[in-house]
């Protein structure tokens, strides 16, 4: 078994092209600029681990951690 | 004032990788065999050609360049035959540099967030309606003139506050400007000129009556020593807005429905599974990106392990880029439900396409709306399919039968 996933945006990398809100909007949140920051502290809660990944996978900036805690 | 050139023919290639064009109508025709050759001679190529350039052809190249501000600026963006004087304030913040950037972009970022473009969806779904309203009875239609065309220009009207029926007016300012513009610098004055003097009377016309759009957000936006912004800037992000969101978006849909008219499978997909249409449009985005950037070398340096000096432009192509198969498994094979996508049709970095969310809206729309309507197309046989040529690509003929082949 896997162990929770946090994940986290690095707010010098993220330009805003706001792939991850897309994605996951679940585990993401856009403030008035429309650049991303984790939802919360970043807990992923289970059954959107998908999500998490996917989210990581498409942010062209490399911008997202996906933490296994 | 600029030194104003005649335009110049351009003898035609006969070696790509010294001497690339993305004038010559092979590019303009079919650019991905020669992205190839580029790729697999170098991950940076020059040319002679428009008094020097560069062109990085792979993913990892594109994103070095992008990311660095400090030996590649942004004051010139189209690869040109001439490199008049740069004018101050020509249309930031895609013509700015740190640490000029940021103010300017973020000026203009609120009004496009994923948020603003659901109010402005209604809007959007109305208008496709309205143009396919307008031929879907005549069996045939040119998509890219009677429809992907007036999708983007009139959004951007909209969120303006300018008359959507003024729509052919900014589309040939758009092609003097980034079409003829390369070769004539005529053109491209005329175009600048008669553009500000349009924007000057509507900002005119706001002073006494101030209305909820983007011409009186920007007259009313403040710098960060809360003075008003001049007017020639903006003037230049007014025009940034209308260049930028136009023949771009236009592109993305037209190359968009060119492809599903050319693959039944992806088309028959789409309808069955509407909700894979926001991953199909990224797919799309990736292959065939319209938008093609450029720099200007300020300091020398190595991209890749190649060196690059000063004083010559870079053609920042982001199309090609989004075909590098080490960044992209089938890059050459659209994949219409790609997992892993992280395309760079949209720019890198800080000049990263302010317009993303609306073109994105745009897109998903103008196809939602086109396959409800016309499930079956296919191209006409007995018409021929044209693509824009230089910074933009796209179609701008492209002849659909419609209804079930018999």
């Amino acid at each position: 078994m896997a162990g929770r996933l946090r994940v986290h945006v690095d707010p010098d990398k993220c330009q805003g092209h706001a792939r991850c809100k897309a994605l996951a909007p679940e585990l993401f949140e856009l403030d008035e600029y429309g650049n991303a920051h984790e939802a919360g502290d970043g807990t992923v809660p289970p059954g959107l681990e998908d999500k998490a990944w996917l989210a990581k996978s498409n942010c062209p900036e490399i911008a997202i951690d996906v933490i296994e805690e | 004032m600029s030194d104003v050139s005649q335009p110049t023919a351009h003898p035609p290639v006969t070696d790509w990788i010294n001497d690339f064009d993305h004038t010559d109508p092979q590019w303009t025709d079919d650019p991905f065999p020669i992205w190839e050759e580029l790729r697999a001679a170098s991950p940076v190529v020059h040319t002679e050609r428009f008094l020097g350039c560069y062109m990085p052809t792979t993913y990892e190249a594109v994103r070095e360049i992008a990311n660095d501000t400090e030996h590649f600026s942004s004051r010139r963006i189209i690869v040109r035959d001439v490199r008049p004087e740069v004018a101050r304030n020509a249309a930031p913040p895609i013509t700015s540099d740190p640490p000029v950037h940021k103010p300017a972009k973020q000026l203009l970022l609120p009004p496009f967030t994923p948020d603003a473009m659901k109010k402005l969806e209604p809007r959007m779904r109305a208008i496709c309606n309205e143009l396919i309203d307008g031929f879907i009875a005549d069996g045939k239609v040119d998509a890219a003139a009677q429809y992907s065309k007036y999708i983007p220009v009139q959004a951007i009207a909209h969120m303006l506050g300018i008359p959507e029926s003024d729509s052919d007016l900014f589309i040939n300012w758009i092609h003097m400007i980034l079409e003829l513009g390369i070769k004539d610098e005529n053109k491209l004055l005329q175009a600048v000129q008669e553009m500000s003097a349009y924007f000057r009377a509507h900002i005119e016309e706001r002073r006494s009556k101030p209305t909820d759009d983007l011409i009186s957000y920007l007259m009313n936006a403040k710098d960060k020593e809360g003075q008003p912004l001049e007017e020639s800037h903006v003037l230049g992000s007014l025009r940034l807005l209308l260049i930028a969101g136009i023949d771009t978006t236009w592109s993305a849909i037209g190359s968009s429905l060119w492809h599903l008219a050319r693959t039944p499978a992806d088309r028959e997909r789409l309808i069955a599974e509407p909700g894979l249409i926001p991953i199909a449009v990224e797919e799309l985005l990736r292959a065939y990106s319209p938008v093609t950037m450029a720099r200007e070398v300020v300091e020398e340096t190595t991209i890749s392990g190649c060196p690059v000096k000063a004083g010559n432009m870079v053609l920042l192509s982001f199309p090609a880029a989004n075909r590098d198969p080490k960044m992209f498994p089938n890059a050459d094979k659209v994949v219409i439900d790609r997992r892993e996508n992280r395309h760079a049709a949209f720019g890198l970095g800080i000049h990263r396409c302010v317009g993303s969310n609306l073109a994105r809206m745009e897109m998903q729309v103008a196809l939602e709306e086109w396959l409800n309507r016309i499930p079956d197309f296919r191209l006409d046989p007995a018409g021929t399919v044209t693509w824009s040529q230089g910074t933009v690509r796209g179609p701008r003929q492209l002849p659909f039968l419609l209804g079930k082949a018999m």
